[in-house]
């Protein structure tokens, strides 16, 4: 099974990122999404930037993706498409029917499909995979036992899931973090810089809820299926994703190596990963509502009330 | 004075019979529907077509020429995926004039098994631009894609004028302010959603806790806001609630509002909008026959008369109150947030 980190969510100062990833170069991870994967005025990285980094990763033995947006709406956002499909030196995630066109019209197979494509059954899997995508990264909402239908009915495609980290659960036109500072999404004037972890959005009685990352919307709860790993090797999984916070997030790649390798079991993986004071959730994963916590012995903690 | 251009197709909702024929006594062009399960996206209890109700819509829509679309519009796991292509089969056997769908593999059985069942993109297909649109009519055959309401006008013309595909819009209803097909909020907050399920926020997950100094409303216990006394309660959808950000306490992510569009008609029809949808299959069939006549009358007035056309203050009496929230917006047409 392998460690990918996943795309970058939140918006950092160019500095930050190079120095992240030279941190991730000599970080125990086998795959790493690159790229933009949130909002397309968040400019501070070029493609030839993020391919320079991919280069910098290649060198150190990984395998760099580069990852593309899930909401498209301009001619703009096309053009970023193109080039992303144009160059070759790189594997591309689409996330959106947008990107699949683009990169099947430039010839380009062996891409992953990204968790937005919707893809929950093996027919509509077969539908990404005639159009060149060799990995499929399940959609978020996507329980265990569903997947492992999707896994046994396709084979020669490699499946991956959200390991750990906030789960992505919407986006839209609209940016929530510009609203929250009463700006035009035009004139944002990059407020979501340097949130290392978006807005924290609460209930009206202290609940944890929701993140608020621009025009993306993500659970408060961090998914960690560490857990549940007996279960992801026994569906077939064959790439666990780490998403990346503002701070730790080589502490909890480095606890999965560890748990991968066999040095750590789930329910001490799980004891290492459950430090943050942050509430971890698996709902989604056992066909529930996300934010519940179920435990190995199947004890269930619902996580909405105060 | 512009010629007249053709009148988009008027779109109109029914959870049920009787809504079906509201709507095409008051003058939609095609209804859509559903069956009765969760093969899509309004599956509420008590709501949509069993056969014969199916048989008997479609028949008084088809003797009075209008056409019937059956929205098949969620997304199947592999276990049941059947399910779904069986009621693809009972769709093109009763007659529809076209289904509605979101998942690849359903539109790949539905253009192998009944290639002359017409097939239209669902705003649960999340497609949001042109390419997106082509690579499902290069393979799948479709006529028609629903743009998610996320779009510009400006954006709505680029993608018509980059596709042979017919785009429908959404012209007047309840408002996602997500992007449709990508929206798993009811299923973080609940276990289900439109996705899987067909159902956002769906009621046996609501709470309404009364009591006198106000109202408090929950959604998979997460307390989605509070109302005084003298407030009137929304329906507790997740984009919807108040919550805490940052020391301030406020509609975080969209207030309660319908999406209404009819100024924008001009301009729909100068671009070459080809339908416009009204939301609503789980509103009643008076609401149904309300908001159709309104429409109806509309859109007559605009190909007639484009230059000469401006918004009738009885149309607004009858659709204002309809609205959620009393409150109207043009959406991501106008993007005054922008």
């Amino acid at each position: 099974m392998k460690l990918a980190l996943g795309p970058l969510l939140y918006f950092w100062p160019r500095a930050d990122v190079f120095a992240f990833y030279e941190a991730v170069a000599r970080a125990p991870v086998d795959v790493v999404y690159l790229g933009e994967a949130v909002c397309a005025r968040r400019r501070e990285l070029k493609l030839d930037d993020w391919i320079g980094i991919a280069q910098r990763l290649a060198a150190a033995g990984k395998e760099a993706v580069l990852t593309t947006l899930p909401l498209i709406e301009a001619e703009a956002d096309l053009r970023a498409l193109r080039a992303v499909a144009a160059q070759r030196a790189l594997r591309v995630e689409a996330n959106d029917w947008s990107a699949v066109r683009v990169l099947a019209a430039a010839g380009v197979t062996g891409f992953v499909a990204g968790p937005t494509l919707n893809l929950f059954n093996a027919h509509a899997l077969a539908v990404a995979r005639d159009a060149g995508a060799t990995r499929w990264v399940a959609p978020y909402e996507m329980g265990g036992d569903a997947l492992a239908e999707v896994v046994a009915a396709s084979p020669g495609i490699e499946c991956e899931v959200l390991a750990h980290g906030r789960v992505p659960l919407a986006w839209s036109a609209r940016c929530f973090t510009a609203r929250h500072f009463d700006l035009q999404k035009d004139q944002c004037e990059f407020r979501c810089m340097g949130r290392g972890d978006g807005l924290p959005l609460a209930t009206q009685e202290g609940t944890p809820f929701l993140v608020l990352n621009g025009i993306e919307t993500q659970s408060a709860h961090v998914q960690s299926l560490a857990g549940d790993l007996p279960g992801l090797r026994a569906c077939g999984v064959g790439v666990v994703r780490v998403s990346p916070a503002g701070t730790g997030t080589l502490g909890v790649v480095a606890t999965w190596r560890r748990l991968l390798d066999g040095a750590l079991d789930p329910a001490q993986a799980v004891q290492a990963l459950d430090t943050a004071g942050v509430p971890l959730c698996n709902g989604f994963w056992h066909d529930r509502a996300g934010h519940v916590r179920v435990r190995p012995d199947g004890a269930v903690a619902q996580q909405a009330r105060a | 004075m512009t010629a007249a251009r053709a009148a988009p197709d008027l779109v109109c909702p029914a959870g049920g019979l009787p809504a079906l024929k509201a709507a095409v006594d008051h003058g939609a062009d095609c209804v859509y529907v559903g069956f009765r399960d969760e093969t899509n996206a309004r599956a509420f209890a008590g709501l949509n077509f069993d056969d014969r109700a199916l048989a008997d819509g479609i028949a008084y829509a088809h003797r009075r020429n209008r056409r019937v679309l059956i929205a098949l519009n969620t997304y199947p796991g592999e276990a049941r995926f059947a399910r779904w292509t069986a009621a693809v089969d009972r769709a093109a056997q009763f007659g529809a004039d076209a289904i509605i769908v979101a998942d690849p593999g359903l539109l790949a059985y539905a253009r192998a098994t009944h290639p002359s069942l017409r097939l239209h993109l669902s705003v649960q297909g999340s497609a949001t631009s042109y390419e997106a649109i082509e690579f499902h009519r290069e393979r799948f055959g479709i006529q028609r894609a629903v743009l998610p309401r996320v779009l510009s006008v400006a954006q709505v013309a680029h993608t018509i004028a980059h596709t042979q595909v017919e785009i429908e819009v959404f012209g007047f209803g309840s408002l996602c302010v997500m992007v449709e097909g990508r929206c798993a909020l009811s299923a973080y907050a609940t276990g289900q959603g439109p996705n899987r399920h067909g159902v956002c926020s769906p009621a046996k997950f609501v709470e309404w806790d009364e009591r006198p100094d106000g109202m408090t409303t929950r959604l998979g216990g997460f307390l989605i806001d509070r109302f005084g006394s003298g407030e009137r309660a929304g329906y507790p959808t997740v984009c919807k609630g108040r919550y805490d950000v940052g020391g301030g306490r406020y509609y975080a992510i969209e207030e309660p509002t319908s999406l209404d569009t009819l100024e924008l008609l001009p301009e729909f029809v100068r671009i070459g909008v080809a339908a416009i949808k009204i939301e609503g299959r789980q509103r009643s069939p008076a609401y149904v026959a309300d908001v159709t006549r309104t429409w109806r009358e509309a859109i007559d007035a605009c190909v007639t008369a484009p230059d000469r056309f401006a918004v009738q203050p009885r149309w607004r009496a009858t659709l204002g109150p309809l609205c959620e929230g009393q409150a109207q917006t043009l959406g991501a047409y106008s993007r005054p947030w922008r």
